[in-house]
Parts: structure tokens; sequence; C-alpha cells
């Protein structure tokens, strides 16, 4: 127990041999009922309060993705034999599929769950440095999401039933808002009324991420334990300290954005709409200095997840350690950078043009080193493919082909053509779903038993895994393949040669469904009959593996001392006990706290 | 940070402080440490640190705004010049005095929060909340100008092709005028009448470039909503060169730029009433620290609270001294 050394008055003994917490008293049973939960100021609560929003936002999204794949089965309407319903049923769907996928799930799944979660025990800490405004970010998050769904779904609704929910108009511009469709002019006009609810909703969310970057940041800075140096902490805790700087340097900007064309459509005011004066190219700018941020908001907590679970679970120290540390400094950096590669076509001068993809091809290189060191961590590893493992080793195959699929857009002669079509939606899904999902599930089979002291079954996890990884390549495949051959993206109908593309890119997406039921029911099972959880099921070496299965309330009775996080040797297994035990001696020699360093 | 432990340490040690600490003998830790900080130091700058990353989004929410700035004064310079003389440079040289003013006061009462003097804290609270007033009232005087001379933002805008209002030439300035205009001598008018006469034909170069625009998709559906009067070829500049000294006037400025005046009041409105709702947001914080102190809250050893509002506080005061610059003194 040597990364958690008794401090020097001598109070605090390890956690797992004495837990001060009476017996069997842990966050989930520390007190009762729905009001205990709602108002609870413990991170680990909120962190499951967000755990079943975010899955529900996900679920909802998920089965609007498959009823718009299953519009995509024929060229004509699939469901409604009426075209013009038909395409307005698709428009609204799409756009609910991305805009809750993209704000309620990608954004949010990684920092707010696993975030919230694991940060304050990773830095042997009680709680974050303002527990009040985690709530307060949680409570902004789920007003603001039940209210962004019930504008979107309202739409949905009116236009396939004719129900009219009060204040449910709809939303059909796509996630991104552009104007002129957002500002009510041209074939639009009819529809965009949810334009300004949903831009609410928008704005409520951006509130709660950026309150959870000001936590995390301050959090980082001030909390962490003895022993724990920036050099000294998880990479998941470098991973989410970048994504608070994007958090709290980008949102800001969408909120003005949003505010902006509030104003235009409230009271008239012409920034962005050309009729009265504005200039929508201003606002591509404007929304994409947001949102293209917003992108390394969803993959770099995921890269953090990847780093822990790939270190732990090949039991190999994490190989490059300095370097995936400052790579995720340098992409939060040059994320501010690039956004000009979403608007090659929407007349950007040549010069900023070819500026823009040059940095763009610079995200390459601190996402590549990325690669690399996890790639080499495995290399020589004891690898357990654990259903985590299995998750991380298919993010780092889909974020490869995400990644050097960036790379061809990227590059301007090539971008000219194939903008706007699917080979950017099977882009940005390779990055989006296939990294950012891959690790999402990766880090909720990493952490179940810490969450809920109760071990997944092995065989179902992997096998849902795999399922969805087949889906998932069934799906977007074909879609490179239609985009490089011309399919423009968001139409609800097309030419008939590429029928066959979308029947197979559809199939994929209910072979998706089924991986992902069987990795829910997977999961759920484990609540119910899962065998017990230890403190430390993977023999890992952050701090959060020091505290019981579940944390107790307060999670430490003493501030731990840190010690090398990935020092995963000196764990090793004890086959009379079933258990990972730790061997004191080695762990402190790794970590340099010698006993006598603390009497002072 | 070293300051803080030792006035926290010098301030243990004074008998008799109305703010000495009472530590709580049934948790042995000072009153205001909430259980997940091991010091008061750590709290203090817990809380320190988030202000100041708060403060930043708030930079970074009004650089939207300061950005959509340049971009129009960029491109629409004249126009800038142009309205510009509608807002009342005194008032906002005043506003600039009282909010400066404020964050003296405000500054001076986080100086004696730190000390305990409750009386002196209160002083300058109070000042500090009249000065806030004081900026909102002369805001809400220069507003009220704006509405009555149909200079207000969106459809209430005189120059704003959808404009709505009463007839421009009822309203108390007469028709496309500058309030500077108006203000001059019947022989300064007939000056400069005479000065545009000869100025006129360098002062309209720009109006007969390009060829018209034509809509391709004219009659369909797809029929463009935007009515651009010409077509501007690129790399020409569209700026209107007024003579050193002259004032650019709305008769000189081209169809196109004309179009464009109302940009400048709605870009003035968002700005300033972005701004304003800070400035309420501030009172209403500087309203509860107030109630705070008085009932003897704060003092050497705690006083968070105070310190963090009057950061805020001295940003709103910050971003006003960008903000009059750049609306009131364009030249």
């Amino acid at each position: 127990m040597s990364a958690i050394t008794p401090p020097a008055h001598g109070i605090g003994l390890p956690v797992e041999r004495e837990p001060s917490p009476p017996r069997g008293d842990n966050y989930l049973t520390h007190s009762r009922g729905i009001l205990s939960w709602l108002f609870s100021l413990d991170h680990k609560r909120i962190g499951i309060m967000y755990l079943v929003g975010v899955l529900t936002a996900f679920l909802i999204g998920g089965i609007f993705a498959l009823l718009l794949r299953t519009e995509l089965l024929t060229p004509g309407p699939t469901f409604n034999s009426n075209k013009a319903e038909a395409w307005t049923f698709y428009n609204h769907c799409f756009t609910l599929h991305g805009a809750v996928m993209v704000f309620l799930f990608v954004i949010p799944a990684i920092p707010a769950v696993l975030g919230n979660f694991v940060l304050p025990i990773m830095l042997g800490a009680k709680d974050v440095a303002f527990p009040r405004l985690n709530l307060g970010s949680f409570w902004c998050w789920i007003g603001g999401a039940i209210f962004f769904t019930y504008v979107l779904l309202g739409g949905i609704l009116n236009a396939s039933f004719g129900w009219h929910l009060p204040g449910g108009y709809g939303l059909d511009t796509g996630w991104t808002f552009y104007t002129p469709y957002s500002t009510g002019q041209g074939p639009h006009a009819h529809s965009t009324d949810g334009t300004i609810a949903a831009l609410l909703g928008v704005f409520i969310l951006g509130f709660s991420s950026i309150l959870t970057g000001v936590n995390f940041i301050a959090s980082i800075h001030m909390l962490r334990p003895k022993g724990m140096g920036w050099f000294r902490m998880p990479l998941m805790l470098w991973a989410l300290y970048a994504t608070s700087v994007i958090q709290i340097l980008a949102t800001p900007v969408l909120a003005i954005t949003g505010l902006l064309l509030l104003a235009e459509r409230v009271i008239g005011v012409g920034i962005f709409d050309p009729a009265i004066g504005g200039d929508p190219v201003l606002y591509q700018h404007f929304f994409w200095f947001y949102s293209h941020p917003a992108v390394y908001i969803m993959i770099l907590p995921a890269m953090g997840v990847i780093s822990e679970v790939i270190s732990t679970h090949s039991r190999k120290h994490v190989f490059g350690y300095n370097f995936i540390a400052y790579s995720s400094i340098a992409i939060a950096l040059l994320s501010f950078l690039v956004w000009g590669h979403h608007m090659f076509v929407s007349g950007q001068s040549p010069l900023a043009n070819a500026i823009f993809s040059l940095l763009t091809f610079s995200v390459a290189v601190p996402s590549a080193i990325k690669v690399f060191n996890w790639v080499s961590t495995m290399y020589r590893g004891d690898i357990r493919f654990t259903t985590a493992m299995v998750c991380a080793m298919c993010f780092i195959v889909m974020f490869t082909f995400g990644g050097l699929t960036g790379l061809f857009l990227g590059a301007l002669s090539n971008n000219i053509h194939v903008t706007g079509t699917y080979f950017i939606v099977a882009h940005f899904h390779y990055v989006m779903v296939g990294s950012v999902l891959f690790a999402f599930l990766a880090g909720l089979y990493h952490w179940w038993p810490k969450m809920f002291g109760r071990m997944t079954d092995l065989a179902w996890g992997n096998a849902g895994a795999l399922t969805l990884l087949v889906g998932f390549n069934l799906t977007f495949m074909p879609q490179f393949i239609m985009g490089a051959k011309g399919m423009p993206r968001r139409y609800a109908t097309y030419p008939v040669e590429f029928q066959g593309y979308h029947v197979v890119s559809t199939i994929g997406a209910y072979v998706m469904a089924i991986g992902l039921f069987t990795i829910a029911f997977n999961l759920l099972h484990a609540l119910l009959k899962g065998e017990k959880a230890p403190a430390n099921p993977w023999g890992a070496n952050t701090l959060e593996w020091h505290c019981p299965s579940p944390p107790p309330h307060d999670n430490f009775p003493v501030e731990p001392v840190a010690g090398d996080p990935y020092d995963l040797k000196s764990w090793q297994w004890d086959e009379a006990t079933k258990q990972w035990v730790l061997d004191e001696q080695r762990a402190r020699t790794v970590a340099g706290t010698e006993p006598t360093v603390h009497h002072h | 940070m070293s300051d803080l432990v030792s006035k926290q340490q010098a301030a243990v040690t004074l008998a008799g402080d109305p703010f000495s600490p009472t530590r709580d003998p049934h948790h042995g830790h000072p009153p205001h440490l909430a259980h997940h900080f091991e010091t008061p130091e750590q709290q203090y700058s817990s809380a320190k640190v988030g202000m100041w990353v708060f403060l930043a989004t708030e930079l970074l929410m009004f650089g939207g705004l300061f950005c959509a700035y340049s971009v129009y004064r960029h491109n629409h310079p004249e126009v800038f010049e142009f309205a510009h003389h509608y807002l009342d440079r005194s008032l906002g040289a005043i506003n600039t005095i009282v909010l400066i003013t404020s964050s003296l006061t405000m500054a001076w009462g986080v100086r004696c929060a730190q000390l305990g003097q409750r009386r002196g804290l209160v002083l300058c609270l109070v000042l500090t909340l009249i000065g806030g007033a004081g900026f909102m009232t002369i805001k809400t005087i220069e507003y009220h100008h704006k509405y009555v001379e149909h200079v207000w933002f969106g459809a209430g805008n005189r120059y704003s092709k959808h404009y709505q209002g009463p007839s421009i030439n009822e309203g108390p300035f007469g028709g496309h005028q500058s309030e500077s205009a108006l203000r001059m001598t019947e022989g300064e008018r007939q000056e400069a009448a005479a000065d545009k006469e000869m100025m006129a034909p360098t002062t309209q170069p720009t109006e007969s470039f390009g060829p018209a625009f034509v809509d391709p998709n004219a009659g369909t559906p797809d029929e463009s909503k935007i009515k651009p009067t010409q077509v501007i070829p690129a790399g020409l500049s569209t700026r209107v060169r007024p003579e050193v000294g002259e004032e650019v006037r709305y008769e000189d400025l081209p169809q196109f730029e004309k179009d464009r005046v109302s940009t400048f009041f709605n870009i003035y409105f968002l700005m300033t009433g972005l701004h304003g709702i800070h400035v309420l947001v501030g009172m209403g914080l500087i309203t509860w620290i107030l109630v705070r102190g008085a009932r003897g809250a704060f003092g050497p050893l705690y006083y968070t609270p105070v310190d963090l509002v009057g950061l805020y506080w001295h940003l709103v005061d910050l971003i006003w001294i960008f903000l009059f610059p750049l609306l009131y003194l364009i030249h």
C-alpha cells in the first residue's frame, strides 16, 4: 500500500485495510430517496445521474438514427407515400439525431459521466473543488436536455402524426443551425420557429459545459495530493484538463453565437442574415470556432480513457508518458486554429484555405504520437482481453481510420471534391462513434466495478463489443465509398445506383443496435447478478483503485499520497486469495516515497 | 499567497479584533472551511482559480461581439464613421469615469474586508453600488434618446430597410442627417453644402462600379431573397474618402453602405446591452456581499466572496473601457 503512505500525523491508515465508514456504507447506500440524489453534492452521484441522462439521450438519438437509415433503404419515400411529408420527417429525424447525439451524448459522455466520477478519486480528493457548482452544472444539463429534446421531438410528432405539443416546433436546419436556414429565410421559413427554443436549450447546455470545465481546472490545479506533481497525474487527468481548457475557451463563443442568432430572430438585428444586412459566412466562422474545438472536447477525454485502459490491461507502464501528456495539451491548443477547414467551399480566401489546411495536418502529429505510444505500451505487454481492453483496441483501429481520412479531408484539392458528401459523414462517425463511443464503453467497462461494485460478464461483453465493431464498419465503410462516388449528405433521396451501399449501411446500423443492446443487457446483468467486485479487480495503481468498490461517501478518510500511477508491476496476482496484492516495499521504491520523508 | 498566510497569522494574534477567528470546537477547523479542502488557503486559492477561469469565459463571450464589430468596421469603415455621431460622447465619457471610480471603491472595499473594517466595507460597497446605478441611469438616458430618434435596433431603426416607425422626416432631427450636422449654424451649413458640391465627383466614385446584379433564378422558387444593388469588383476599395477634417455624410454613402448603417446600431445595442446585463448582475452580487458584510460575515480570515465579486466588477469595468473608444470615439 505504498501509494498511500500514512501521513505525518499518523491518523491515516490504508483504506483497504481499515475502511473508516461502517461496513457496507458507500456512496450508493449513504442516503436514500430520489431527493438525496437530485440534491446530492457528491461527485459520484452526480456522475451516475449524468450517466442515466446521457444514456437516455443516446437511446433517443440512436432510435432516430435507425429511423433515418430505414428511410434511406429505398431511393423514394420509405415510410410514407407522401413525398413532402416523408422528406420533412427525414429532415427532422437527421437534425434530431445529430443535435441530440452531439450536444447530449458525445460532448458530455466522457467528461461529465466518467470525468465526474473518477477525477476527484484519482486526485485522492473528497470531491471536486466546487461541489455546488457541479450540481448546478448538472441541473443546467438536465434542464437544457429536456427542453432541447422536447422541442425537437415535438417537431417530429407534429410532422408525422399531427400532434401539436405546445412549443414543440421542431428543427430541420441540421445540428449546425446554419444561416439563412435558421434565420427564417427561404424555403425553410415555415418550420424554423423551433430554432429559438432549440438555441435557448443549447445556450443552457453550454453553461453546463463551461461550469464543469471551470470545476475540473480548479480541481486539478488545487486538489492534487502529496506526491502528485503535474507529471505524476494519471493521463486521464491530463486529458480532462485539456478538455476543460477547450470547454471554457470555446463554449462562450457558441453562447454568443446563439445569442446573436436569437437577437436576429427575436428583435431583427442583422448580423448573420443577409436579408437584413448580415453576413452568413461570419456565422460559419463563429459556429466552427466553437464546434471544431468541440470535436476535441469529444475525443480528448476518450484518449485519456484509452491511456488508462491500455496500460492497465496490458499490465505494463504506459509508454511515453510525457509525450501523451504534452500531446493532449498540443491538441487542445491546435484545435482553436483549424476551424476554417469546415469552410473550404464557403468563400474563404485561397490563402486562408491553404493556412487552415496546413494547420489541420499539424493536428495529426500529436494524435499520431498518442496512437504510437498506445501501441508501444501494448508491445510485449501481458495483454488481458477484458471487455474494456477489447473496446480500447477497437478504438485504436477505428480512430486510425477516422484520423487518416481526416487528412484526406484536410487536403484542399481532395476536400473540394468530397465536401458535403457521405465521405464526410463516414469520417466524423469514425471519430465520434467508432472512437468516442468505443472509448466511452471501454471506460464504462473499466470503471463499472468501481462504480457499482459488480463485475461484468466477460464473454457477453466481448460479444457485444465485437458485434458493434462489425455493425459499425458495415454502416460506415460503404459511406466512404459512396461519398467518394459523389453521394451528397443530408438528402432523403438518391439515384438508384447508390441503393446497394445504402442497403448495406442500413443493415449495419441494425447490427450496431444488436451489439449495443447486448452491451446494455450485459451491464444491467452485472448490476443485478454480477459477481461482487474487489477494490482493485484489474491490479491498477491509480488512486481510485486504492479505495473500496463502490467508494465510500468521502472517498478517502485521509488524503492519500500518490505514487507512480502506472506502477503495475508492484501489484501481483495472488492465486490463493484470488486477488491483486500490492508489494508495498517495491511500490514505495518506485514512487520514491520512503516513509521517512514524511516525518517532518 | 504567502501574503495572505502572513495576514491570517497576524490576524490570529490580534486581540479584541471583531473578526477574530472562532474555531469550531466540535470539528477543529475554521468555520468557513468546506469538508473537501485541507486548509483555508487551499480553499481560497481554488475559488480564485475558478473565478479567473470563469472571467476568461466572459472575455471569450464578449470576444465574439468584438470580432463581429471588427469584421463590420473593417468592411464598412465609413458607415461606422457616419453612424457613431449619434452616440453622445460626453455621456459616454461621464459613464467611463463613473465606472472607473466604482472600480476604485470596489478595490478599496476588498481591502476593507481584508482588514476587517466593517464600516469601511459597507461604505465602499454602497459607493460602488451607486456608481453602478449611475452608470445604468446614464445608459438608460442614452437608450431613450436612441429610441426617440428612431435609431433603435432592428425595425425600429430609421436606416433599416425594414423600418416600421413614423416617417423619418417627422422625427426631431429631420431626415438622414447626423446629429452634428444638425448642430451646425446656418453659415456652416452653407459652407458644408458648398464643400459637398465641390467634393461630389470624388466622394461618389463607387456607385457606378460593377455590373448590376442579375439573379439567374429569377422567377423560380429559388429566387434570391437578397437583392444587392450592385456587385462590387473584387480588390477595389469601396471606401468613401472625405478630405481631412470632413465628416462622412449619409448622402455620400453608396446605396449598399446606406443599407448597412443600421448594422452599426445593432452592434452598439448588442455590445452595450450585454455589458449592461453584466453591470446589473454585478450590482446584484454587490448587494449580496453588502448585506453579508453589514452583518459582519467578512474579516481577515474570510473575504473570498468580496474578492471574487471585486474581480468580476473590474472585468465589467474593463470591458466598458474597450467599448467606449470602439463605439464612441471613431476616427
